[in-house]
């Protein structure tokens, strides 16, 4: 089965692609764009859904500095 | 002695590694190949620095698989000495032989340039050459090099004197933590640094405060004929 993986930087942990880009958007005329965070999008398809949150842990992200979030369809 | 350098696929820093740890007295280092998992008649390791797996999916994640690590790993378990440089100081925290772990840049950019590292802690087995407090001159090379541990963490770390080196004041380059550049595990025998020592082993590229770690990781180790 397919899936997906949102991996985002903890909250609390300064982001400063986030804040480049948040920069960024006045100046094309983007205003009232707060909370810009950015991270990575891994889609996997897996056999055994099970193994979808040890491989979260082990190696898609490192739990002391991102958080993830599982997708299922 | 014998250094142990160990090379994964686009590591870029082992030869000079290697030429750091030869010019310390009485001391000789081989390259270590990340497929291999022999570490017979190795004193030390270093890790040195360089782009691992390309650094895909996020720095040191993957090369701390590689099957060398887990000898490295069972190797500083077993009280080994272990030295991380720049990326290697990523796979290590990667590995959870080093607390906390490598950021982006506050500057998102790379930054490159010689940078003056006081050493915080000179009783330890990486730093016993140097005087408590002595500026190190020693360039930077990295992108991902802001150094992040919890608070919680740090003030263990500082309480413990985990905290090895920091950059001068107003000399942090990347926006690390209390002004972190290198620090130790618990048990104090594995070390990870974003500056490079390596480059600082000769007058003729501007310093040669690097070799001062290298020659400290000698001391009283075994010598070889």
């Amino acid at each position: 089965m397919k899936a997906r993986v949102l991996i985002r930087p903890k909250a609390g942990i300064l982001d400063p692609q986030g804040i480049a880009v948040e920069r960024a958007l006045p100046a094309l005329g983007f205003t009232g764009v707060s909370q810009v965070h950015i991270g990575r999008l891994v889609e996997l398809e897996v056999e055994d859904s099970s193994q979808l949150e040890p491989i979260c842990r082990t190696l898609l992200a490192n739990p002391l500095i991102e958080d993830y979030e599982i997708q299922e369809p | 002695m014998r250094f142990g350098v160990v090379q994964f696929p686009g590591t870029c820093d082992d030869r000079d590694a290697v030429l750091a740890c030869e010019r310390v007295d009485g001391a000789e280092a081989v390259l270590l190949w990340h497929g291999e998992r022999s570490l017979d008649g190795i004193d030390a390791v270093v890790v040195p620095g360089g782009f691992s797996y390309g650094d895909y999916l996020r720095v040191g994640a993957i090369a701390r698989f590689s099957p060398m690590m887990e000898s490295v790993i069972a190797f500083a378990s077993a009280g080994g000495s272990v030295l991380g440089i720049c990326n290697g100081f990523q796979v290590l925290c990667e590995a959870g032989l080093l607390p906390g772990a490598l950021l982006p840049n506050v500057g998102l950019r790379f930054v490159c340039r010689q940078v003056a590292v006081e050493v915080v802690n000179a009783d330890t087995r990486f730093t016993r050459a140097c005087a408590p407090g002595q500026v190190l001159s020693i360039p930077v090379k990295h992108t991902t090099g802001r150094y992040y541990a919890p608070e919680v963490e740090l003030e263990s770390m500082q309480a413990h004197g985990q905290i090895v080196l920091r950059y001068a004041p107003d000399g942090n380059p990347n926006g690390s933590s209390n002004d972190i550049a290198g620090v130790m595990n618990a048990g104090q025998n594995v070390m990870g640094l974003m500056p490079h020592p390596e480059h600082a082993v000769d007058e003729l590229t501007g310093s040669v405060d690097g070799l001062t770690l290298f020659a400290s990781m000698a001391l009283g180790a075994p010598a070889r004929a």
